[in-house]
């Protein structure tokens, strides 16, 4: 097992759309958006299984969400995790002064970390906000 | 016996379907069926008439951070006050709400000197910067359906955000000079990922990703015939380009539908700049028009209502007993950065979900009002959450589609017994902050 770099990106997809408006504080929104698709190339480069939990490392913090194949792909060298707390955990704010933060082309580093629980966006936002981590 | 209300409007995306059927139980109080919506059309309709799990009372924040239920009047003088009494509060969202609820917030705003911003903040925010730079050759999607033979999605997905885009207008539908449907229209889609949407699409120019500047203005120089150097642009071969340039050309109307792969990489207004640019050189051989791929269905609206009343379309700081514009430094999450608010109101969003953490931190470290229907991080984070209608499914409203359409949503089923409306609630608020003020 080793980590690697990677760019990230986050987007819509139809399972966070339905998940979101079926409410965020249940898990159907954690198992829509608590995920990282990677390209099968790269995962062979991160030497994890499948369905692994994984932490999400950026400048800008870190996160640990489910590592599985692209649904849509290929995008070797490209990451992805469904727009949601997840993905902001790690996301760049840096708007380059047009007060859009840059939620795509954020360089993370990937490694596995199975013992590590995916909290759902309620668990998570208030850790972050309350908590320590 | 049940009821069929039928042309309901959708308020999920900013396509803003029109066509739909909704099935309730005889007393207008439960959805029990959802016709043409998407899967999370359907989804909203059918979640907020499960009033089982729904908030229906305001929640006030304790010590704990435990919620304990308040009246709607505890939570009107929480917000009148908060927002009487605050410097620089900042009131973001109204992207989920009708027109007229975001008139009387602007109401508030401007007596309390706030700084309002929709979500475009986060989504068309550059889009707005751009076409104030540029101009916006643009037009109806009712245009695009009877006369588009050319159709691009740059850096947007609609199988998934926008689940019904392509069948009700850009792609597949016959229109009135388009009788043929999908097979009389080449659809160009440029992506870094191979999506749902690309695999349906004429050419996919799958550009590296960040590199989208630089593959506009090989397009632009391609259109116009001017030779391109090297052997690949932005990771797409030079011919795919030179063949791209040459479809959309050859077109007799032809459209660019942009989304958040342009106006949130690298780039960013300077991206849309340069894909109004392609489209106004494209009108030297052809006509064509571009559109934002809008995504709360009434995040136009609310652009247009602070541009009918301020002058300007998010990002609009009233603190200074004017409305002044510059989203570098009045948009909300600059302003989050710097911590210069000391009030947050939320509405008709959920930035606790869509922002970067750390200026959802600084959300949870100020005090808060958060309104909205559903549990959100952000209700889970601020002050006081009041729950209130759904609007589109139990009260209607004003709503902006994509293409600055104005269509009237329609309420299909009633509200939790005794539950407030965006609008009915602000105009409390309203109401006692220019009693707090006249003091």
């Amino acid at each position: 097992m080793s980590a690697i770099t990677i760019n990230l990106i986050s987007g819509r997809t139809i399972q966070q759309g339905v998940a979101m408006e079926g409410g965020k504080e249940k898990d159907k929104y954690r198992l829509a958006c608590g995920i990282i698709e990677i390209d099968e190339s790269d995962f062979k480069r991160l030497g994890v299984m499948k369905n692994t939990n994984v932490k999400v490392t950026s400048e800008f913090g870190s996160v640990v969400v489910k590592a599985i194949p692209a649904t849509q792909g290929p995008h070797p060298g490209v990451a992805f995790i469904p727009m949601g707390p997840w993905a902001n955990k790690v996301t760049s704010t840096e708007t380059y002064s047009t007060g859009m933060p840059t939620f795509k082309g954020v360089p993370v580093t990937i490694e596995a970390s199975p013992s590590e629980k995916v909290l759902n966006s309620v668990e998570l936002v208030r850790a972050y906000c309350f908590g320590d981590n | 016996m049940s009821k069929c209300v039928t042309d309901v409007i959708c308020p999920f995306c900013g396509t803003l379907c029109d066509d739909l059927i909704i099935t309730t139980d005889d007393e207008g109080k439960k959805v029990t069926g959802v016709e043409n919506a998407c899967a999370i059309g359907a989804e909203k309709f059918l979640h907020s008439s499960d009033h089982a799990h729904r908030v229906t009372r305001p929640r006030k924040m304790q010590e704990d951070k435990s919620f304990k239920e308040i009246s709607y009047d505890e939570a009107i003088e929480y917000t009148a006050q908060l927002l009487s009494k605050a410097k620089k509060p900042l009131m973001y969202g109204w992207s989920s709400t009708s027109c007229e609820a975001q008139s009387v917030g602007h109401e508030i705003a401007e007596l309390c000197g706030a700084v309002v911003d929709n979500t475009a903040a986060v989504c068309h925010g550059t889009t707005l910067i751009a076409l104030q730079n540029v101009g916006i050759p643009s037009c109806t999607l009712g245009e695009i359906k009877n006369r588009a033979d050319r159709v691009v999605f740059w850096g947007c997905n609609p199988a998934h955000a926008h689940p019904r885009h392509m069948s009700r207008y850009s792609i597949f539908p016959r229109g009135y000079f388009t009788g043929k449907g999908s097979k009389q229209r080449k659809m160009i889609v440029v992506d870094p990922r191979c999506t749902d949407t690309s695999s349906i699409a004429d050419i996919h120019l799958q550009v590296e990703q960040g590199y989208d500047y630089e593959l506009l203005q090989a397009l632009r120089a391609a259109v116009r015939g001017e030779p391109l150097s090297g052997d690949f642009i932005a990771g797409v071969p030079k011919e795919r380009v030179i063949e791209a340039a040459e479809t959309l050309k050859s077109g007799r109307f032809g459209v660019i539908f942009f989304g958040m792969g342009v106006t949130q990489s690298l780039g960013k207004d300077h991206n849309i700049d340069a894909a109004i640019c392609l489209t106004k050189d494209l009108n030297d051989y052809t006509k064509f028009s571009i559109i934002a791929m809008r995504g709360h269905y009434n995040v136009t609206g609310s652009g247009q209502v602070l541009g009918w009343q301020f002058g300007f379309p998010y990002s609009v700081d009233l603190s200074r007993g004017f409305a002044r514009y510059n989203p570098g430094e009045t948009g909300t999450i600059e302003i989050l950065k710097r911590q210069e608010a000391d009030a947050v109101f939320v509405l008709g969003s959920d930035p606790g979900a869509h922002f970067p953490q750390q200026c959802v931190k600084e959300i949870a470290k100020l005090p808060s009002v958060a309104i909205d229907p559903h549990i959100t991080p952000t209700t889970e984070i601020c002050n006081v959450h009041v729950p209130v209608a759904f609007v589109g499914v139990e009260v209607g409203g004003n709503c902006y589609r994509m293409d600055n359409v104005p269509i009237e949503s329609r309420k299909v089923v009633e509200p939790p017994e005794g539950m407030m409306t965006d609008q009915e609630f602000l105009s409390a608020v309203l109401k006692r902050v220019r009693e707090l003020k006249a003091d």
